[in-house]
């Protein structure tokens, strides 16, 4: 299977890999995926509660190539908008942009739901109540 | 002397032609381009010749007399000739077939086909070294069974079953026994008398000889197997297999046989001595790295290793001058994760971490010692990229987690 050249490019010098201070009450958190599928995405955003920007992203992911570029291209596309911009993101956007095969779309849905997830746990924290369910994050026990 | 990028050490997939294999076969394209089956000229005679020689080398190799060689498309055609084969010739005395779960699917989809027409099918497990249980065999066997059907070596995993001892319990039992020998042949001695075999698969492309050609050996003496064809039309090969003979093939495959038979037991203490440097090379060097299956019964040249939180596909893609393969799902046409390492019983998420390493006649101690600094290397950086890294490293027990996996709202 060849990759197109910007899933190459995310993966030879991925963008804002690392972690945020979880305990933050201005970072949310999201953790989606399963190890027995191959796929877990760790999504993490700095919000300024005044103006709702997302000013910091980080991630990890264990995953394929292309799972790895999509969760990179989600940290370069939510630095700098606001929480209502980085939740109308959708999948399409960036099997568009990484020319994803059909094969490996679910990776950008996962990274779809790792924003949504990311930015419901902000919301959590800030006591907002949601009009839309968020996507849940994994939880240890 | 420069080492040649990409290295492929992917020799379980297939191997490259040996030169003085594609040297035997050469005159056989425009020369000596007869037709085998032409009685009455001399480029058939001698197109005959070039067959016939390349038969007993087949023969030789595994211990076998030249009419017990049946020439085929490959193994996948010839395995399909011994189970189908038997199994239509052998209805009166029974219905029921042993395999086992990590047989490769040429094996496995035949006998998926056989259940559909009314025969039946047992798929012994194996045991966490990937071997299958002697005593579970033995349990398995009714009245009514008529083939056992056994691989010498698997080709993921390099694991070698017990074939002498499964070979002594058929002779016992009086039912045929067939070994998918693909991984096995010319890399370890294998022989149909000492190992009690009545039908054996070989593949070309496997021992440095070409694609598209292989053999059934099918037993003549101590019992006499008989196999009803699969493919009709004109009855070549003692009516067992129809079609005009891959003259260059199957020089081909003679002369990697005899290559093979000459330089094995050199080609397999080199390997072992390779395959066992870069298994010690990656994981010093590497923290939480499993082989997957029995080291102690492996083929020489073969290595499978798991590398827990890096998944196999990114692992590839890293090391994207190294030919090698995955047991990730990502990495198949189906997005399912290997089913051999998953009966070996590894959990999937390390089955997602694994490498398939082959060895071959080609490859040196200079790639070899490439490809570990390459795979140390990349494993180490995707483990920073790795969430489940860094949870292991945190003390989070990842088994405990409740996952949450990707909506299919979309």
């Amino acid at each position: 299977m060849a990759y197109s050249e910007k899933v190459v490019d995310h993966y030879k010098n991925p963008r804002n890999v690392g972690s945020l201070d979880k305990s933050d009450p201005n970072v949310g958190t999201g953790l989606v995926g399963a190890p027995e599928c191959g796929d877990v995405m760790k999504l993490q955003m700095k919000v300024n509660p005044e103006t709702r920007v997302i000013e910091e992203a980080k991630f990890k992911t264990f995953g394929c190539g292309s799972a790895i570029a999509s969760s990179s291209l989600a940290t370069e596309w939510v630095k700098g908008k606001t929480v209502e911009e980085a939740l109308a993101i959708k999948n399409t956007d960036i099997v568009r942009e990484l020319a994803l095969p059909p094969v490996k779309i679910h990776c950008s849905v996962l990274a779809e739901d790792a924003i949504k997830a990311a930015l419901g746990d902000w919301k959590k924290k800030q006591g907002e109540a949601e009009s839309k369910p968020e996507e849940a994050s994994a939880t240890a026990s | 002397m420069a080492m040649k990028l990409p290295v492929y050490m992917d020799n379980h997939a297939t191997t490259p032609v040996d030169p003085r294999v594609v040297e035997a076969m050469r005159p056989y394209f425009t020369e000596k381009f007869g037709n085998a089956a032409s009685r009455n000229h001399e480029f058939g005679w001698v197109a005959e010749e070039g067959v016939e020689n390349a038969r007993a080398q087949v023969a030789k190799l595994i211990g076998a007399t030249p009419k017990e060689i049946v020439f085929t498309s490959g193994a996948t055609e010839s395995t399909n000739l011994a189970i189908k084969g038997a199994a239509e010739m052998y209805r009166e005395k029974g219905n029921h077939i042993i395999t086992q779960v990590t047989e490769h699917k040429a094996t496995l989809d035949t006998c998926k086909r056989l259940e559909k027409y009314g025969y039946e099918v047992t798929y012994l497990p194996v045991e966490k070294d990937g071997r299958i249980n002697l005593e579970d065999l033995r349990r398995a066997i009714t009245p009514k069974t008529i083939l056992i059907s056994i691989m010498y070596a698997n080709n993921e995993i390099g694991v070698v079953q017990p074939i002498a001892e499964i070979g002594k319990i058929a002779k016992e039992k009086g039912i045929f026994f067939h070994v998918d020998g693909v991984q096995a042949i010319g890399k370890i001695p294998v022989d149909v008398q000492k190992d009690g075999i009545d039908l054996m698969s070989i593949s070309g492309h496997k021992i440095y000889g070409p694609k598209g050609v292989g053999a059934l050996y099918v037993r003549r003496k101590n019992p006499r197997v008989q196999l009803s064809a699969i493919i009709d039309g004109g009855g070549h090969e003692r009516g067992m297999r129809s079609g005009t003979l891959n003259v260059p093939g199957i020089v081909g495959l003679g002369k990697a046989c005899e290559l093979c038979q000459q330089e094995m037991a050199a080609e397999a203490e080199r390997l072992r001595g390779l395959r066992d440097r870069l298994r010690d090379s990656i994981m010093s060097r590497l923290d939480e790295t499993f082989i997957n299956g029995s080291m102690e019964h492996r083929l020489p040249h073969s290595l499978n290793i798991s590398f827990a939180y890096v998944e196999g596909e990114s692992l590839l893609m890293g090391i994207n001058d190294v030919a090698v393969s995955s047991g990730s799902a990502c990495t198949s046409a189906t997005l399912e994760p290997s089913y051999v390492l998953k009966a070996l019983g590894v959990g999937e998420d390390l089955a997602h971490t694994s490498i398939r390493f082959g060895l071959g006649r080609f490859n040196t101690q200079e790639e070899v010692d490439y490809v570990a600094d390459r795979v140390v290397e990349t494993v180490t950086r995707l483990r920073e990229l790795s969430p489940l890294y860094e949870m292991a490293k945190e003390g989070v027990d990842i088994s405990k987690m409740k996952w949450v996996a990707a909506s299919d709202t979309h």
